[in-house]
């Protein structure tokens, strides 16, 4: 059985589908197979950041539906073998996912894929509770400003309370990922610092992620930033976080500090 | 009562059970309260003209009602009434005035008596200054209007241990030989029941921990858009962004005490300070905070 993750945040525009593509190829790029899962419907943006938007044909709202098989919906990745997308539909509205199809989904995904990856949309309403439902394991992005850092700590307390693994009285695994972070201005104070956002989160870090143009440049050439270069600072971020996912344990670096404090920071749990 | 981290979906609890209103202290601007003239109508019995009076309010203040539960002694007859008054004799014997300051609850429930019966034994327990204050279990049919109001809906307190065993039970603190301490004695029972709850995880942002009962204590943070509303003391071990309003239900002793405080608003017995009037000296400390009178008092701790 695969691991279900979501990638999460409450507020939009932080990351979430940059993360989601980054993370799933970063999974695929050492062989494992993974899907990701836009839920985002309405406004699905995966298929764009991962150059599959020209072969779309049946979306997960199609397989809720029956209109489609689930294997029908699926979309391989050209340049890897291992990552697979779940398109959301543009078309229809979120009334369209139904709890009871969601679970369908998940599960059916979860017998044949070792990460099934749910790229929620921003809020807090019925598609982003229904994204994380299932989830086993929480990918929390959050950018280093304080309205973020609120959202997130909503976020939290919901995954806290209305998700599968909640109601059955387990506790979900939540990771934080601090991306957009610019050591420039967290050296100014224009930004929160690390510690500042731990301190208030209380959860442990997976990952931070520079600001960068790469990102930006990845996305437009529909490619997942690990892919389209592998050697860049972001990239390098998100493949060390897909490393920790799997249970590896990878220091920590924060952008712009050339040593010391990675241990501190690395897989501290604050009160 | 107690919803631990549910979602709560209605609206903050400001106002619903009481009304906040600002803590008054120097800094503060007060809040302004609106003269309210009320005006009635009636027909004057002298002449049977229409009046109009205009009656102004002077003292602008809001009447604060109050909720305040008391711990009361509950006797429950049995029949025959002739040898259980018998026996409440020879309690009373062994420590004479022993319900003299108690209030004292009767609890006729299932007994099979007439308005008669029950008229006579309140007569009977008058005469040996039980003071009765209420009835419970009693048919509506049995009371009358002259009788001790109905009661219901009491929660079960420590048994009450009758003038003998006395001594033994005292508390060390309570001074010997004194009249009053039959009345201290239950206070002291009431201190130790009183329910507390302690949570061991982060109160995030939108979730509530409400808690009327008494004392909350918080092993964690709690975050920025979260509440906490407690009837006693609210205890954070951690840094208080959100919200805390301690003695909501009408508890001025109430305090709140936290490791860091970042709070967005503080309310103790229903007077409120929001995060702009908290002094900064107080911001990023371990403070407790306290009701004064009407204001909020702040304290750094160590």
């Amino acid at each position: 059985m695969g691991k279900v993750i979501v990638v999460t945040s409450g507020k939009g525009g932080v990351g979430k589908t940059t993360s989601a593509a980054a993370l799933g190829a970063a999974l695929a790029q050492r062989n494992e197979k993974t899907v990701v899962v836009d839920f985002d419907v309405g406004l699905r943006n995966l298929d764009l950041v991962m150059g599959a938007e020209r072969r779309v044909v049946y979306d997960l709202i199609n397989v809720i539906q029956g209109d489609a098989k689930l294997p029908q919906a699926l979309i391989r990745d050209k340049r890897l073998e291992a990552l697979y997308l779940l398109p959301a539909s543009q078309t229809r509205d979120k009334d369209n996912l139904t709890a009871r199809g969601v679970e369908a989904v998940v599960g059916a995904l979860k017998k044949s894929f070792d990460w099934v990856i749910c790229d929620s949309p921003a809020g807090i309403e019925r598609g982003a509770t229904l994204a994380m439902r299932h989830a086993d394991i929480a990918v929390i992005v959050t950018n280093p400003e304080v309205s973020s850092v609120r959202d997130s700590d909503r976020i939290i307390g919901l995954l806290d309370a209305k998700t599968v693994k909640a109601e059955r009285g387990e506790c979900i695994e939540k990771h934080l990922l601090l991306t957009r972070y610019d050591p420039n201005r967290a050296e100014r104070g224009d930004m929160l610092k690390v510690d500042d956002v731990l301190e208030i989160l209380s959860i442990p870090l997976l990952g931070i992620i520079p600001e960068s143009m790469d990102v930006l440049r990845a996305s437009n050439i529909g490619s997942p930033v690990t892919l389209a270069d592998s050697r860049s600072a972001p990239a390098q971020a998100y493949l060390q976080a897909a490393r920790r996912l799997t249970g590896e344990s990878v220091q920590i670096a924060v952008p712009g500090e050339k040593r010391g404090l990675f241990g501190k920071i690395f897989g501290r749990r604050a009160a | 009562m107690y919803t631990n981290l549910r979602e709560s979906r209605c609206p903050p609890l400001l106002g619903s059970k009481r009304t906040l209103r600002p803590s008054r202290d120097g800094v503060l601007k007060r809040r302004l309260y609106v003269n309210h003239s009320l005006t009635m109508a009636r027909i004057d019995l002298g002449n049977g003209k229409l009046m109009k009076m205009t009656k102004v309010l002077t003292d602008s203040r809001p009447i604060r009602l109050k909720g305040r539960s008391f711990l009361a002694l509950v006797l429950t007859p049995e029949l025959p009434f002739d040898s259980w008054l018998a026996q409440l004799d020879d309690l009373a014997d062994r420590s004479a005035g022993f319900f003299l300051r108690r209030p004292v609850v009767l609890d006729v429930e299932g007994l099979d008596i007439s308005r008669h019966q029950l008229v006579e034994l309140i007569g009977e327990l008058g005469k040996r200054s039980v003071r009765i204050i209420g009835m419970e279990g009693a048919r509506s049919s049995l009371l009358t209007f002259d009788m001790p109001p109905a009661m219901s809906g009491g929660r079960p307190a420590p048994d009450i241990e009758g003038p003998a065993a006395e001594p033994a039970v005292e508390a060390p603190d309570v001074n010997h030989g004194n009249p009053a301490t039959p009345v201290a004695q239950p206070e002291s029972q009431m201190v130790k029941a009183r329910p507390s709850i302690i949570i061991n995880q982060p109160v995030r942002s939108g979730q509530s921990v409400i808690f009327p009962e008494g004392d909350v204590t918080i092993v964690a943070s709690v975050a920025s858009g979260a509440e906490i509303v407690a009837g006693g003391s609210i205890h954070v071990y951690g840094t208080l962004r959100g919200r805390a309003m301690a003695g909501s239900m009408g508890n001025a002793g109430a305090r709140i005490f936290c490791r860091k405080l970042e709070a967005e608003l503080l309310a103790i017995d229903g007077l409120y300070k929001t995060a702009e009037d908290i002094e900064p000296q107080f911001r990023g400390r371990a403070v407790q905070l306290w009701l004064e009178g009407e204001a909020i008092r702040a304290e750094a701790l160590i």
